[in-house]
């Protein structure tokens, strides 16, 4: 247990200055944003003007330290101000109808991901030498590849070329988002491409990474104890090389998850997919800055959580992180 | 580890001296790939600029022009308005290069005054500078260089430098902390600070010169990171339009609908580059990995000895000297002898 009270604090320092920096990003920069937002949207209202200036703190309604508590106030009631691209649309109104969306693509696609490549890591480690190592070079060119060039290739080959798959939408025009069954054929039919894309991506960094570890760990006494004593293969490469590797490779997976999410978030927009990615595209184009800085904020949650689950697997699988919970 | 032996694995090949060996051809394959792809793109990036065969940013406006594939006179194309793909495209491998050289400088140096002071200061200086590290390996860069370079003015390069930097130090860092703390424990350095050298000599003579191959390595994995962040910034409009980087050209081909239209040559080379790219810095890593690391090393070279593989379990092998070429008759004649025997053994025979 404290072992998890000691990440948990970690993490919530980790959320407490994401927010804070959200908090000042803003008042730091050069130029007035307030101004810089409206000459763009000239059809805003005052009142927009007065939320901005509250929102960005150029007005200086009460002093900088209640601004902060009124920032922190709004953000645990998941209040992200107005938006300005869609004035007069609520923030978290439009956050709320592309998570949804993201989380199931990109979290699906990115836990097939590992678990296929720590599989094929572990036997690429196993059978170092065998034809899993001839194809290394190939994997480190895709591990190397954007996810939206990847992407842009997908899409070409198998969309625009062959017609197997849609270009793009998270589901055919027309039909409308709810629990039918056509709906939801046509979602699953559009995301194809995407989680392929990032499986193929992503794939190859789990595997190199679980093979390095794999060879590294093979090389220990005990898993020569473990043959000598006859013990049958399978046993040997599962229960004592590969669950010993592991800790490194979850430790890693939870580091690793912030780049790979991103990653995925600019790969929807090849896809036209209704997830974040599009959603942060169409703030940036539209400099619309409460709804860049609500994203940032929603990313840096999912991953922190992602990170304190994994910890939580990490105590369930592997005593040694217990041990040294307990040491302390 | 049998693999690290110095003797040739071939046994065709007579081991040759080590002293004859150069730095270059001890790497393994997979640094030496990379290092000779990367050279190229050095090279793409140095001469490219001053042979392109149009202005990059030069509109052709006759309409056959507009989307005109690969020929003679373009020889990667044109895009929309009539622009030389290519001509684009040496400028772009230039500003690339360019700047994730320069992040990669900068946020390399943060990282190593960051994890060398963190180790060698230690107590609550440690614990401080090894919380914001943490802190800022977990909270995902991207988004938040997109809310940095979003509020600020879009109008140089030296902005998106100084942001990918400040955000690509923290995983240098905590690798050179865990390498400096080791080092530190070492006899060496109680020996020097029993003879009296400064806090500063020590760590410029004694810590950071037994570190060279971690920085190298930390410096290439964050001028990929700079590829990748500055490409996907680009990608979605977050730099500066007017001037010619892999990732605007990315840019403007997605946004004027390149893939929709068929044009492949448009939106492929730069892309391919910035892959191509990235594996060679991964190959280059990964091969420095391998130098550092025997057990790493490639596949038909690892855990063979004398051309035969050997497990963990079986008895040491013991490597002899190759047998003599032989050719023609006199290899006919060996056939008879009786230490013909002998070349079984070392061609991939029994070991023992």
């Amino acid at each position: 247990m404290p072992f998890i009270l000691r990440r948990l604090g970690f993490y919530l320092v980790a959320a407490w200055v994401a927010l804070t920096l959200n908090f000042f990003i803003p008042r730091l920069m050069p130029g007035n944003a307030v101004q810089a937002i409206m000459s763009k949207f000239p059809n805003l209202q005052p009142a927009a003007y007065r939320a901005l200036e509250a929102m960005l703190g150029v007005g200086h309604p009460g002093s900088l330290w209640h601004q902060y508590l009124a920032y922190l106030g709004d953000v645990a009631h998941f209040n992200f101000g107005t938006d300005v691209a869609e004035y007069p649309a609520q923030v978290s109104t439009l956050l709320a109808e592309t998570i949804p969306w993201t989380l199931t693509l990109v979290g699906t696609a990115t836990v097939i991901a590992f678990l296929v490549g720590t599989a094929l890591g572990i036997l690429a480690g196993w059978r170092h030498g065998g034809w899993l190592d001839r194809v290394l070079p190939g994997l480190m060119f895709l591990q190397a590849i954007p996810y939206f060039f990847l992407a842009l290739i997908m899409l070409t080959l198998l969309a625009v070329t062959v017609h197997l798959f849609p270009l793009g939408q998270g589901y055919a025009g027309g039909l409308i988002p709810g629990w039918n069954w056509a709906f939801a054929s046509s979602a699953l039919y559009h995301s194809l491409l995407p989680a392929l894309t990032i499986v193929l991506t992503s794939l190859a960094g789990w595997m190199l990474q679980m093979r390095n570890v794999m060879i590294t760990t093979i090389g220990e006494d005990y898993v020569l104890a473990a043959q000598a004593k006859g013990l049958p293969s399978h046993r040997v490469v599962l229960s004592y090389a590969a669950r010993n590797a592991l800790l490194p490779q979850l430790q890693g997976f939870g580091l690793a998850l912030g780049f790979v999410v991103s990653g995925a978030i600019i790969m929807e927009i090849v896809f036209s997919y209704p997830g974040i990615g599009l959603l942060l595209l169409n703030a940036v184009t539209s400099n619309d800055f409460p709804l860049m800085q609500a994203i940032f904020l929603v990313i840096t949650f999912a991953v922190l959580l992602a990170n304190l689950i994994i910890d939580l697997v990490l105590v369930a699988v592997d005593p040694r992180v217990r041990a040294q919970g307990a040491g302390r | 580890m049998t693999a690290t032996l110095p003797v040739s694995t071939d046994p065709a090949v007579p081991a040759a001296p080590p002293r004859q060996l150069g730095r270059w051809r001890r790497l393994p394959l997979k640094a030496k790939a990379g290092a000779v792809l990367l050279g190229l793109f050095v090279l793409a990036a140095i001469i490219g600029p001053l042979v392109t065969p149009y202005d990059p940013s030069y509109q052709n406006p006759a309409f056959s022009l507009s989307l005109h594939r690969p020929d003679a006179a373009h020889l990667l194309g044109t895009t929309q308005s009539g622009q030389d793909v290519l001509s684009q495209l040496l400028v772009g491998i230039r500003m690339t290069l360019e700047l994730a050289l320069l992040v990669g400088v900068i946020a390399t140096a943060l990282s190593v005054i960051v994890g060398v002071s963190a180790a060698v200061l230690g107590g609550v200086w440690d614990e401080v500078l090894s919380l914001i590290t943490n802190v800022f390996l977990v909270i995902p860069a991207l988004p938040l260089l997109i809310i940095l370079l979003g509020y600020l003015p879009k109008t140089g390069q030296t902005a998106t430098v100084l942001v990918l930097a400040g955000l690509g130090w923290p995983w240098g860092a905590r690798v050179i902390r865990a390498q400096t703390l080791a080092i530190r424990g070492r006899d060496f350095i109680a020996a020097s600070r029993e003879t009296g050298e400064s806090t500063w000599r020590i760590i410029a003579f004694e810590i950071i010169p037994n570190e060279v191959s971690l920085i190298a390595a930390n410096f290439v994995n964050t001028v990929l990171y700079a590829i990748g962040a500055s490409v996907a910034l680009a990608f979605i409009g977050l730099s500066n339009l007017s001037s010619w980087s892999l990732g605007t050209m990315l840019y403007w081909a997605q946004s004027q609908q390149a893939l929709q239209l068929g044009a492949w040559w448009w939106f492929a080379p730069p892309g391919l580059a910035v892959a191509l790219m990235g594996t060679a810095l991964v190959l280059l890593n990964t091969g420095m990995d391998e130098l550092g690391n025997p057990r790493l090393r490639d596949a038909a070279r690892a855990g063979r000895v004398g051309g035969r593989r050997v497990r963990p379990t079986d008895p040491t092998p013991v490597l002899q000297a190759p047998p003599p070429r032989r050719s023609g008759l006199a290899a006919f004649a060996h056939s008879f002898s009786r230490s013909s025997l002998l070349d079984d053994r070392a061609r991939g025979g029994d070991p023992r």
